[in-house]
């Protein structure tokens, strides 16, 4: 069985993230990059799988400028076989990726396809379900676990006040929450492995996808500074207050 | 709670300056291409940080413990960290391939060391004396040796330590009474106590290969009757499986000021019928073997130093940015600020920052001439690395880690009442650095070495070309803001060259006088060569802003941390220079009431 699994390159999250003096978006010039978290994730679950025996081949893309080549290196350093750069300078945005992904399983005809469930960057949450909407796959986003069985997935899901277990055909798009696994850590060896690991890149011209952005970013601002508390003098006070200012009393 | 970040962007700056390019173009280190070593900063600063930092806390408050069955726990958490430590392959960054290392270079191993340094110093000795070990072996041990120790301990499988002090015989190795006797298989029975042995103890690894100085029957006295043998805690069997317990144990701890997850051991040989041991090398040739290995340990040592300073930076940096207190001086009506904003708070940060840098540069332009020393296809360039190697090695041991313990107390007072109080942690990089000025040779020691070895015996000839090279840069075309600095520099070279000169004149005559002056002439020789990789950093940084090229916050710093070093450091190094010349009559003045 053959896994693609999409990576992300994200601003780290040790980074703190400064707006743009023009609120057009955040600061990216000169600012560490890394792996999105959750593709993290991703991608440890792909490779315990090729592991296991369940797995055969863990294919690695990733969507974006030169630098998704360290992404992808790193990603190949923590055990993924071979990598596929989509080399673009636009601004991609999730529906544009999930096209992108659907011309790549188009061509590499993986039999599951395993993505982080968002970017911190952006924390849209879309791209995996559009992927899966895109091929007509089933979609198990948000896995805790994940357990491949003859032509089908048993996936637990993390959901509102619980866990939900669905069980679904493969070929199918698996999103991945923060508790399915702890990514290990890159060996040294490894890292020097994955340098020699094959790369290959190719555009969204050569894919027959149009990237255009459908949707445009008015404004990013950084939060309101939290305004100074007050004291108040006693509980009918803050019951009024409650139901006058906050209004969450009635 | 503070945690510690690699600064991956002055790890960076450091090898370029020193040469990356150059040394992986050196043959056997084609495996390190920059890309690589980019990866490898990366993966290593997110395993020293998100692994290695957290424990330091712990290992500190909870230190390591001797049970009353012998054996020696660690806090929770560190046999997972040496487990992950060793089992991703880091243990054996520079060792050689053949023996399972990963074969990189001196340079790019020493940014690593210092981010596990940095993170975790008590952690890092483990590793770090498992790696004295490794050279020790593959320099004298017979094939058998290596073929039965090296892969096992380049892997982490088992660790070594290095046994050399007894109570008796401290920075005198002379006065060694550890004896060995011969038994008709070809071992060896030793008996004796070790003190001060590092991670002599321990279950991180399933066996430790200690290395320990003993004398044989009849040999002479003195250091030139030391001979070096493998003692292992378990015996490997024929498949080089830890087998019987080899007669040796670790006896008590030491409680120390620092270092506190690192167990200090002392060690008896032999309480029975005697510990069993192998020669390594020949015999009487102990103390040579020890004196080849020197260089790589002195050098890590000032790596610690540079480590542990530049965590204390980062914890002081942090919170002068945080800690709020006063009003800015001279704003009328102005709020609160943090004590950043305060001069003298700027003055302690840009101090302590402006010689963590001089200090790493130095280090890698060092370590970038071990490589040089050790690869390089011309024999004339490598004699010359090596002589730059051997001057600078006591600089970097013994000015980093005497920097350190400034700029770790430095960090204490930044933090003002809250840095005497251990829970901000500022107090234990204190308390830690403070070891690295004394072991693996005294700071006197290391001065002594200076003048004595490097600077009298081939008549100040490395110490000129050095300052000729130094030279040439001050006197190049500068960019105008890095001219101020230039002139501090030439002021600094002249008080360096008559520093030496007074040295060279009167070591003839009396060299105690000479000796009297040697650590301030350590300290203005380290002072020089930091303002000369500053100077370095800041005409690159300069360059780079020209092109619009970089981080222009990062480089901009970088130049500010080169102009407060001339005005700051630099200046010292005319008062050095009179000490050297003028003060070592009161030094030696019988009537001194000493």
């Amino acid at each position: 069985m053959k896994i693609l699994v999409p990576v992300k390159r994200v601003i780290d999250y040790n980074v703190k993230i400064r707006v743009a003096a023009d609120g057009s978006g955040v600061e990216t010039a000169n600012v560490k990059m890394s792996m999105n978290p959750f593709d993290e994730i991703a991608v440890e679950e792909a490779v315990r799988l090729r592991e296991a025996g369940v797995a055969s081949e863990v294919v690695l893309v990733s969507c974006g400028v030169a630098g998704c080549v360290d992404t992808l290196r790193t990603g190949m350093a923590l055990g993924a076989d071979r990598a596929l750069h989509v080399s673009s300078d636009a601004e991609l945005q999730p529906l544009a990726v999930a096209r992108l992904l659907k011309a790549v399983v188009g061509r590499e005809q993986p039999h599951l396809v395993i993505c982080g469930k968002q970017a911190i960057d952006d924390d849209a949450n879309q791209t995996g379900q559009m992927l899966a909407a895109l091929l007509g796959w089933g979609q198990a986003a948000f896995a805790s676990r994940v357990q491949i069985g003859d032509n089908r997935a048993s996936v637990t899901r993390e959901i509102d006040g619980g866990l939900e277990t669905v069980s679904v055909a493969l070929p199918a798009v698996i999103t991945t929450d923060l508790r399915l696994n702890e990514p290990r850590f890159a060996s040294l060896p490894n890292i020097m492995k994955a340098k020699k690991k094959p790369l290959d890149t190719v555009t969204p011209d050569e894919l027959g996808v149009d990237v255009t952005p459908r949707l445009k970013t008015l404004k990013v601002a950084e939060p309101p500074k939290r305004a100074a508390g007050v004291k108040l003098a006693s509980v009918a006070e803050l019951v009024a207050k409650l139901r006058d200012e906050a209004k969450v009393l009635r | 709670m503070s945690e510690y970040i690699a600064p991956l962007q002055d790890m960076r700056l450091a090898l370029d300056l020193a040469g990356l390019d150059e040394v992986v173009a050196l043959p056997g280190y084609e495996d390190a291409s920059r890309d690589v070593v980019d990866a490898m900063l990366e993966e290593a600063a997110r395993l020293t940080g998100e692994l290695l930092s957290p424990l330091n806390r712990v290992g500190d408050r909870v230190g390591a413990s001797l049970g009353e069955d012998g054996r020696v726990t660690l806090p929770d958490g560190f046999q997972a960290a040496y487990r992950a430590w060793a089992d991703n392959g880091w243990n054996g960054m520079g060792c050689d391939p053949a023996h399972g290392g990963a074969g990189m270079p001196h340079l790019v191993v020493t940014q690593i060391q210092e981010m596990v340094m940095g993170a975790n110093m008590a952690f890092s000795l483990c590793p770090l004396l498992t790696a004295g070990a490794i050279e020790a072996l593959a320099l004298c041990g017979s094939e058998a040796q290596k073929a039965l120790y090296l892969s096992r301990m380049v892997s982490g499988e088992w660790a070594g330590t290095m046994n050399l002090t007894e109570p008796q015989a401290g920075s005198d190795l002379a006065a060694v009474r550890t004896r060995a006797e011969p038994r008709p298989d070809g071992s060896w029975r030793l008996f004796g106590q070790k003190i001060f042995i590092t991670f002599g103890e321990h279950e991180l690894a399933s066996n430790i290969v200690h290395l320990v100085l003993a004398r044989t029957p009849g040999a002479p006295e003195g250091v030139k009757g030391l001979s070096l043998f493998i003692v292992p805690k378990f015996i490997p069997d024929a498949d080089g499986h830890p087998g019987a317990r080899n007669d040796l144990r670790c006896v008590s701890l030491e409680h120390k000021l620092g270092i506190h997850a690192s167990p200090t051991c002392v060690m008896a040989y032999g309480d029975g019928e005697g510990a069993t041991g192998w020669l390594c090398g020949e015999e009487n040739r102990g103390i040579e073997y020890m004196f080849i290995m020197m260089n790589a340990a002195r050098f890590a040592v000032g790596l610690q130093g540079i480590a542990v300073a530049e965590r204390a930076w980062q914890r002081a940096h942090r919170y002068a940015n945080e800690r709020m207190q006063g009003s800015e001086a001279g704003m009328r009506g102005g709020g609160r600020v943090a004590i950043v904003r305060h001069p003298d708070v700027r003055r302690m940060l840009l101090r302590m920052k402006s010689q963590v840098d001089a200090m790493r540069l130095v280090a890698a332009v060092t370590a970038a001439a071990r490589d040089c020393a050790a690869r390089h296809p011309d024999p004339a360039q490598r004699a010359e690395a090596q002589v730059f190697v051997e001057l600078m090695i006591p600089v970097v041991k013994g000015w980093s880690t005497e920097t350190a313990v400034d700029i770790a107390s430095l960090g204490v007072q930044v933090h003002g009442g809250m840095g005497y109080i251990e829970e901000t942690g500022a107090a234990q990089y204190l308390r830690d650095a403070r070891i690295t000025t004394i072991y693996e040779g005294t700071t006197g020691i290391q001065a002594n070495d200076l003048v004595g070895r490097k600077i009298v015996r081939d008549k100040g000839a490395a110490m000129h070309a050095l300052v000729e090279r130094m030279r040439a840069l001050a006197a190049s075309d500068l960019p105008v803001p890095l001219q101020p600095v230039a002139r501090r520099f030439r002021e600094a070279i002249d008080a360096l060259e008559r520093a030496t000169g007074h040295v060279l004149a009167t070591w003839g005559a009396d060299m105690r006088l000479a000796l009297a002056g040697a650590v301030p002439l350590l300290m203005l020789f380290g002072r020089v060569v930091g303002g000369w990789q500053l100077l370095r950093a800041a005409l690159r940084s300069h360059e780079l802003l020209e092109r619009g090229d970089g981080d222009a916050a990062f480089l901009h710093a970088r130049i500010v941390s080169a102009r407060f070093y001339a005005d700051h450091v630099l200046t010292e190094c005319e008062g050095l220079a009179r000490t050297v010349c003028e003060g070592s009559d009161a030094v030696l003045d019988e009537m001194a009431g000493l």
